[in-house]
């Protein structure tokens, strides 16, 4: 939405009380405040940053995996689409998995964006629309970075993010409207608004979190953050326990103020899962983390927690069900995520927590958070003594028994998604070994499809998790509360070594937890690069996982590295929605740091971060819709994205060419000479296949244009090494990365330049990049 | 023990649509496809280095295969280290999504610049992984021959084994090995 949208003009209102003339009225308060000129492109219309989309998706081509090869969507169909077939519609395949790429990342950018409206009006009916937006304090001038940059507003109150949301909800629409049939029918097209989808969500996220911050007082960029607890272990057992699942805090937020204000947080344990646990322990420190998403049907059916109250996004779909096994009480507080139960908002608490105490129902929906809240507090204490902790774990004879009748028909290993050897470990435990069923806990990502697929209906997640009962008790580790933002002063005090690749990367570790070998490879990769003086982010599941790691001292990554961001840091900025402080560091990079114009001014912005901040996401464990518009945020601000093997099934890579030299060319700003730069960085969406691969590739696409001879070396350096280390051999490609002989680590210098020579290697500028030609300060 | 079915897709739901590889049902057709071909190339992933078979791992056999054949072989993931330790330098080393966009480039050489390749035979992704990467090759490379050295049928291939056990694979590649071997 262009900013005059805002500004109503009026040549004739003719009302009542008389006739008004050329009468103006500002309604976004926020708009004129700001002496920043305006940029080119304040709130971007689907098409408005198409050209700059285009300059990345030449360097970076699709190259489509299709999940299917025929398309079902409208009543033409199916269709289908192998080879070069067209549909009933003329669609062909790379249009359509660059539409279904679309489509997942419109779902993806409306949930974060309609998390961040049903939690704006939350917060504004409870503090008003006037409190302030203060992410930082005094440390933290550029509150929101990204819808700066993205709308060219600087919003102070909660009221003003309500402006920013309408043009957010507007842009989703939009985009979906794209992928009806017969509407887009180019795949580059869908791929340029598939970037726009990500950059809204980015701008929602941060409505999102800004706005809890602000209004639940939560860590205010605070690189010392409490430690907190996170594990299975961390929770007491024998107190009543709330276990909290989802994304969107305020019913748990109400837990805690009930208890508190009651005077009952001592005698009551409130843990949770997934990103309602990283708010909770924002909120309040004593609050417990169990685990990342795959922990959620292990930890019920432990039977410890005594109510659980789920509110949105990424719960299981049969919670409900799940909490029966266990006489858990549910209580579901999202319109999003109804489960089928009755509504009973507006009853009172007492009738609705007897219901629950005397299992007349098994859950209800409280859309009030105040009332969830209370309810919560009371079935929980009522209900505890009487469950006794009912859990729906097995017991070891149990497992045996169905061991021996056990057909060893390999339906479970079929259906699971890391091909566990499941019928093989069941087998063992005939003999008593529990081992392999135990060590199948550790690859397990906890999905339960192995029960669905097996004939005789064994519970065999439930087995594994009995299997490795000790370990899960030991689960006890500590992560930082999210922080929030990247404060203004550390942005200034890392923006030089950054840009100049003295500080040889900016690693972010996001997403979710379907981990083709569980999550101790965040952990391990999170260590790797914090020992290298990278600076390392976290967030979300990921966050968690990285914290479930020891070290010979039983330290876990959080203790052992500072929460700065600096060389050397490990990071947790918190939430999904707390992803957007990733974003906004680089982009505050290129604001306060190099004095970009941010306003309205995304464009060379992202060409800044492209060529200059050696900035890297890695989602790991991604598998949600979410995690694919984040992705795609990130793509449009020109920084690469790594995933998993089982991010393939995105189906959709951007993939840059090293061997096409013509591809890696950019403007000398200072002449505007073209000057090939190698291929840095060379991908921006791309699949790993296995944890050695990804850290080669994370120090690799580390490296920019703009490097400095001493910044190249050092990220050469790491390069190399790690490829030493982990292929065995000196990387094929060095000669594409060394511009001068100074780029050339000293320590190696004989060894590489015996390369050079080989390669027909010759040396060439450092140019000060861009993609941009109207950045050309002086033609050449 | 009951397998799957021999030609469904090892992953239950991992359903392909119309068209699905042919299956392999003798090993001599792996060897004269292999014979057959102008510029074959043998892509190894990682999980070549894991499969124990009774002569050897997976890559060993590999190795073997590469060598009777003469096909170069692209390592992905970081096993190109393996290869070498064991006195066999892979003709190239990248990403198996790389690997995968280039042969899918009607414009793209090959390797070492020689000439288009008509056959790239896959073993050693996991197994979801290659499934979308063989999706990506019979979409997008239509002239490209394809087929899935592993030991479950893999739907995108032109060419695949059915499921097999790990005995019956062993025979299969050993049958294969000692084909190409006498040439
Ligand atoms: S949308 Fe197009 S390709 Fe899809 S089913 Fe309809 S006609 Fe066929
Ligand atoms: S619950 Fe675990 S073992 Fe079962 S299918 Fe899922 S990942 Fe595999
Ligand atoms: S699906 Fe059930 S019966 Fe079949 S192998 Fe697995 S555990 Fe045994």
């Amino acid at each position: 939405m262009p900013k005059k949208e805002f500004v109503i003009k009026i040549k004739d209102l003719k009302t009542d009380i008389g006739i008004l003339k050329d009468f103006e009225l500002s309604i976004g308060k926020i708009i004129e405040e700001w002496e920043e000129e305006a940029g080119p492109t304040e709130f971007p219309t689907i098409k408005d940053l198409r050209e700059w989309d285009f300059k990345l998706l030449q360097r970076y081509r699709p190259f489509y995996m299709p999940f299917c090869d025929v398309c079902c969507l409208c009543t033409f169909g199916k269709c289908d689409l192998t080879g070069n077939k067209r549909g009933a519609c003329g669609l062909d395949m790379s249009a359509q998995q660059s539409r279904i790429v679309l489509l997942a990342c419109c779902i993806g950018a409306a949930t974060h964006i309609a998390h961040a409206r049903h939690l704006l009006e939350h917060l504004i009916e409870k503090y008003g629309s006037d409190h302030p937006i203060d992410v930082g304090g005094i440390n933290v001038e550029v509150e929101a970075p990204i819808t700066r940059l993205v709308c060219g507003i600087k919003p102070r109150k909660l009221g003003d993010l309500e402006d920013v949301l309408d043009y957010l909800e507007r842009q989703v629409t939009q985009l979906l409207s794209a992928t009806h049939t017969g509407q887009e029918g180019s795949n580059l097209d869908f791929e340029s608004k598939v970037f726009h989808a990500g950059m809204i969500d980015q701008v929602g996220m941060e409505v999102a979190d800004i706005a809890q911050i602000a209004a639940y007082g939560f860590p205010k960029a605070d690189p010392d953050a409490p430690l907190v607890d996170i594990g299975f272990g961390t929770a007491d057992p024998t107190k009543p326990v709330i276990l909290v699942i989802g994304h969107n805090v305020p019913p748990a937020i109400e837990i805690i103020d009930y208890l508190t204000e009651n005077g009952l947080y001592d005698q009551v344990e409130v843990t949770g899962l997934c990103c309602t646990a990283h708010e909770i322990t924002r909120y309040n420190p004593k609050a417990k983390i169990v685990g990342p998403i795959s922990w959620q049907l292990r930890f019920i059916r432990s039977g410890v927690p005594d109510v659980i109250v789920v509110d949105e996004q990424c719960i299981r779909a049969d919670s409900l069900i799940e909490a029966q096994k266990v006489k858990a009480p549910l209580i579901a507080t999202s319109d999003k995520n109804c489960l089928g139960l009755k509504d009973r908002t507006n009853d009172p608490a007492d009738a609705i927590v007897s219901d629950l105490l005397s299992g007349k129902t098994p859950g209800v929906l409280i859309l009030d958070p105040a009332k969830a809240g209370e309810v919560a507090v009371r079935t929980a204490i009522g209900v505890a003594h009487k469950r006794k902790k009912f859990k729906a774990i097995p017991e070891t004879s149990d497992i045996i028994e169905s061991a021996k009748r056990c057909r060893r028909c390999d339906e479970c290993r079929r259906a699971c998604p890391n091909d566990l050897p499941i019928p093989e470990a069941l087998a063992a435990t005939i003999e008593g070994n529990l081992d392999e069923l135990s060590s199948l806990y550790d690859e397990c990502v906890g999905c339960a499809r192995c029960e669905s697929a097996c004939p005789l209906g064994f519970p065999l997640h439930s087995f594994i998790v009995k299997a490795a009962e000790r370990k899960l008790k030991e689960e006890r580790y500590k992560v930082r509360a999210g922080r929030g933002a990247i404060q203004d002063v550390e942005i200034r005090r890392v923006g030089g070594p950054i840009v100049l690749g003295e500080i040889p990367g900016v690693i972010a570790f996001v997403g979710c937890a379907n981990y083709p070998h569980g999550g101790k490879e965040i952990a391990e990769m999170a260590m790797e690069f914090a020992k290298r003086r990278y600076i390392v982010l976290t967030s979300g599941c990921a966050a968690m996982s990285a914290a479930m790691y020891k070290n010979e001292e039983g330290k876990s990554p959080y203790e052992i590295h500072p929460g700065i961001f600096d060389a050397g840091g490990i990071v947790n900025v918190g939430s999904c929605v707390a992803n957007s402080h990733i974003a906004g560091a680089v982009i505050k990079i290129a604001s306060i740091f190099a004095r970009r114009k941010l306003r309205g001014n995304y464009e060379e912005i992202a060409d800044y971060i492209h060529n200059r901040v050696g900035a890297v996401g890695v989602a790991w464990g991604a598998m949600s819709q979410k995690a694919a518009s984040i992705a795609s945020g990130f793509w449009r601000l020109g920084v690469p994205v790594i995933v998993g093997p089982h991010g393939s099934k995105y189906r959709r890579m951007l993939l840059g060419r090293k061997d096409r030299k013509e591809d890696w060319y950019v403007y000398d700003a200072r002449t505007g000479e073209k000057v090939y730069v190698g291929p840095t960085p060379e991908h921006l969406f791309y699949a790993a296949e296995t944890k050695e691969e990804a850290m080669v590739m994370i120090a690799k696409l580390c490296m920019r244009p703009n490097d400095t001879t001493k910044g190249r070396s050092i990220k050469l350096t790491h390069y190399i090494d790690l490829h030493r280390r982990l292929y065995g051999t000196m990387p094929d490609d060095i000669h594409l990365f060394v511009r001068t002989l100074a780029d050339v680590p000293i320590t190696m210098r004989d060894e590489i330049v015996k390369i050079l020579e080989e390669k027909g290697w010759e040396q060439n500028i450092v140019p000060d990049p861009t993609l941009l030609p109207r950045l050309i300060r002086r033609r050449g | 023990m009951r397998m799957a079915k021999s030609t469904e897709p090892w992953m239950t739901a991992e359903i392909p649509g119309p068209k699905k590889a042919l299956v392999i049902t003798k090993p001599k057709v792996v060897s004269a496809i292999i014979r057959r071909a102008k510029r074959p190339l043998l892509i190894v992933g990682h999980e070549a280095v894991e499969i124990e078979l009774k002569e050897g791992r997976l890559i060993d056999y590999m190795i073997r295969l590469a060598e009777a054949a003469e096909i170069p072989v692209v390592a992905t993931a970081h096993i190109q280290g393996e290869f070498q330790r064991r006195g066999f330098k892979p003709a190239s080393w990248m990403p198996a999504v790389d690997i995968a966009n280039r042969l899918v480039d009607s414009e793209w050489m090959g390797l070492g610049d020689e000439g288009r390749h008509d056959l790239a035979l896959f073993v050693g992704l996991p197994y979801y992984m290659g499934w979308l990467i063989l999706s990506g090759l019979k979409h997008f490379s239509p002239d490209l021959k394809t087929v899935s050295l592993d030991m479950h049928y893999q739907p995108h291939a032109s060419w695949s084994f059915p499921n097999l056990s790990i005995e019956e694979y062993e025979k299969n590649l050993r049958v294969i090995l000692e084909e190409l071997e006498g040439d």
